[in-house]
């Protein structure tokens, strides 16, 4: 084992959050390793967007600490920006800039934040566009593209920062049926070479697959934290055996 | 340079300013009340679909909406007598805003009525509901209550558009602050009570109707946009 | 003496439609500057940029333009500084439409989905890139129709300044009547050059309007005490 695997990509620690007088997120202690791809499940309501939107500072903590490849994550810090782009989000809504072509939604940040010239940027772009299969579509705007694409779209966006851990909020909540597949089978690709994941999702079988950690969330707190194995198991908390029982029928 | 304010000059006419107000609100409720009731009138006259009175409301509200009030009441009660028409200033007053309100009230109707749901229409038929009951009993209602936030917004309009009435010597607030400032000299103190009571009047009447939108009908005037 | 309506009228009027044009242009740039800083104010979210910014749009839409050009006029002269018609009648109007601008603008602004922040942010963008490439560029796609529809109201509100002495075409049309006695003709003219001037701005604001109505947002024209119908509608008189 080299010092490699041994480096923590994420480490949520104690973390909480009120809105107001409720209380969204309970002494959240979660960790990850670089590769690990940590699912985290539950039911509406549990905090596990919230905590996800937590990492890269979308939203603040009120108490506990975030660190990402060891440096802390805090919404007020002046670096903020510059940790952004080592983290990479995708988003339910996709949320695609719809006056620029996919190209174009793929080239504003690289070439706005970092040294590439403009071409450089658009042969990074294309190159993972042409990774989740959808680089004829570069010259399109987003509103010409099926919802499948759109999020396809988006995760070449997020990689064209070469972030080095990606978080997926739901990424599928969204598509109609026959279009999850097609996300899920970019998501899997990703991470068999070896993208660190947090990905908040309700596609257990893809959870089954994938992830090396079920995190399971209820009412703002962990629920439990285990192998799938464990996770879809007998040994299963009770609690998670009810959320699955739901869910999979 | 006189940097003393005499707000006390002003308030001696304390009993006219009141006249005022009370002729200001009279106009704005005469015109809203009219103003509406021909809006009523068009959409329903508009849904008898008979091209040429579809085509004369439309001219209405094109040439209202595209030319100032001001010169719709020099027209009404300055023009009008040349070609035989007389009346009083009030008159005159009441008229022009109510045609002035008519034709944006007339458009907002039309919006409304748009966006009551067509299914409506087919469960008054199913019904066995004649289209004229259809609409006076099913659709007007609803219409209204959806476009009530918008409603209320033209009353404070036409509310502080009665100033202008004081072009054509309507006692309305304003033409008596005129004739204050013009007894007393203090102009910057006459036109802020002014304001000031022209601004409590907004805010009196903006408080009622979001009461009443926000409680009753589900909606509020204040604007929001929308995003799917 | 009276004289009869002649064509020398006609010219006197049509003379006077540079200072309509002339303050309808002054008032459109200098709301439009007001506006863009109320917009920003409003939108940002800090209640000490908010609350100043929605107290001017308050007074401003909550009191009557007429008044608001007689404090300029005589307020100014209040403070010795003698001011021309025209330049208490730039100052007013450019208050007040700055008003209606800001908070259509602010509606614009706001309208664009929260995710498309939420984008940029996560993209590590600052918020200046963010304003600028992201908020802007679809900001003003919506702005485009209710901001002519303002222009349109602009336009008619020139001619409350006949009230103070600048003869634009409302005043000019004034002093053509007291020379010939003609009212209607008169003022029928002055009220068909507005049209003329007005109905192709509100035509361009519909057609603007349907265009972008077809897109996923709802838009409706923003004032705080604002419309609320599906289609804007103009707010003035």
């Amino acid at each position: 084992m080299t010092m490699d695997n041994l480096q923590m990509a994420v480490e949520i620690l104690g973390v909480n959050k009120f809105y107001g007088g409720f209380h969204a997120l309970k002494n959240i202690t979660l960790t990850g390793t670089i590769h690990d791809r940590i699912v985290i499940c539950g039911p509406s309501g549990s905090g596990k967007s919230t905590l996800i939107r937590c990492v890269n500072a979308l939203e603040a903590v009120d108490s506990g600490k975030i660190l990402v490849h060891g440096e802390v994550i805090d919404h007020r810090s002046r670096d903020i920006h510059i940790l952004r782009r080592g983290i990479g989000m995708v988003f339910q809504q996709f949320n695609l800039f719809p006056h620029l072509t996919v190209l174009q939604n793929c080239t504003l940040a690289p070439v706005l934040t970092t040294a590439l010239t403009k071409q450089e940027a658009k042969d990074v772009a294309l190159h993972f566009l042409e990774k989740v299969h959808i680089a004829e579509q570069s010259d399109r705007y987003p509103s010409q593209l099926s919802g499948g694409q759109q999020q396809r779209a988006a995760i070449a966006r997020a990689l064209c920062l070469r972030p080095r851990v990606m978080l997926f909020d739901e990424p599928t909540s969204s598509l109609d049926p026959e279009m999850v597949k097609e996300v899920l089978d970019t998501m899997i690709q990703l991470a068999g070479e070896g993208m660190t994941m947090l990905c908040v999702t309700h596609e257990m079988g893809f959870a089954r697959e994938i992830a090396d950690r079920i995190v399971f969330m209820d009412r703002g707190a962990v629920v439990q934290d285990s192998s799938p194995e464990d996770f879809f198991s007998a040994q299963a908390t009770p609690r998670a055996q009810q959320f699955l029982g739901r869910l999979l029928h | 340079m006189d940097y003393i304010f005499h707000f006390g000059d002003v308030f001696r006419y304390s009993g006219e300013l009141i006249d005022g107000t009370l002729t200001t609100l009279r106009l704005a409720l005469w015109a809203m009340v009219l103003g509406l009731t021909v809006a009523t009138g068009n959409a329903m006259v508009r849904t008898l679909r008979i091209p040429v009175v579809d085509m004369t409301i439309a001219v209405y509200v094109e040439v209202i909406r595209n030319t100032p009030l001001l010169v719709q009441a020099y027209l009404i009660f300055f023009g009008l007598p040349a070609l035989g028409i007389r009346m009083n200033s009030e008159t005159a007053a009441v008229v022009a805003l109510v045609l002035n309100v008519g034709a944006y009230s007339t458009e907002i109707l039309r919006a409304g009525v748009e966006a009551v749901p067509s299914g409506q229409v087919e469960a008054g038929s199913a019904l066995g509901l004649r289209p004229g009951l259809i609409f006076r009993k099913i659709i007007l209602p609803q219409a209204l209550k959806i476009v009530f936030p918008a409603l209320g917004s033209q009353f404070i309009m036409i509310l502080l558009a009665t100033s202008l009435m004081s072009a054509i010597s309507t006692p309305e607030l304003t033409s008596i602050t005129n004739s204050i400032q013009s007894q007393t000299f203090r102009s910057f103190e006459a036109y802020v009570v002014s304001a000031i009571i022209y601004l409590a009047l907004t805010i009196f009447f903006f408080g009622v109707f979001e009461f009443v939108a926000r409680n009753f009908l589900g909606s509020t005037l204040i604007n929001r946009m929308e995003v799917r | 003496m009276i004289q009869p309506f002649e064509w020398q009228d006609s010219i006197f009027i049509l003379r006077a439609l540079r200072w309509t044009l002339g303050l309808s242009l002054a008032a459109f740039i200098g709301g439009g500057t007001i506006g863009l800083a109320v917009a920003l104010m409003r939108s940002s979210g800090r209640t000490y940029y908010s609350v100043p910014a929605l107290t001017y749009v308050i007074l401003f839409q909550g009191t009557p333009l007429l008044i608001q050009l007689m404090l300029s006029f005589f307020g100014a002269s209040m403070f010795g500084v003698d001011v021309s018609p025209w330049m208490a009648a730039a100052l007013a109007l450019s208050l007040n439409t700055g008003a209606f601008l800001g908070e259509t603008w602010r509606g614009c602004i706001e309208a664009i989905p929260s995710g498309q922040r939420a984008a940029g942010i996560a993209l590590g963008l600052h918020w200046r890139h963010r304003f600028v490439y992201i908020i802007l560029p679809q900001a003003l796609r919506i702005a485009i129709a209710p901001t002519v529809g303002i222009l349109v109201q602009v336009v008619k509100n020139t001619s409350v300044a006949s009230m103070i002495g600048l003869v634009e075409i409302t005043r000019a049309g004034q002093i053509v009547t007291a020379t010939t006695l003609e009212p209607f003709v008169v003022y029928l003219i002055v009220a068909g050059i507005y049209f003329a001037l007005c109905w192709p701005l509100s035509l361009l604001s519909g057609k603007l309007e349907a265009r972008s109505a077809t897109s996923r947002a709802t838009r409706r024209s923003a004032a705080p005490i604002g419309n609320y119908t599906a289609k804007p509608v103009s707010r003035t008189l």
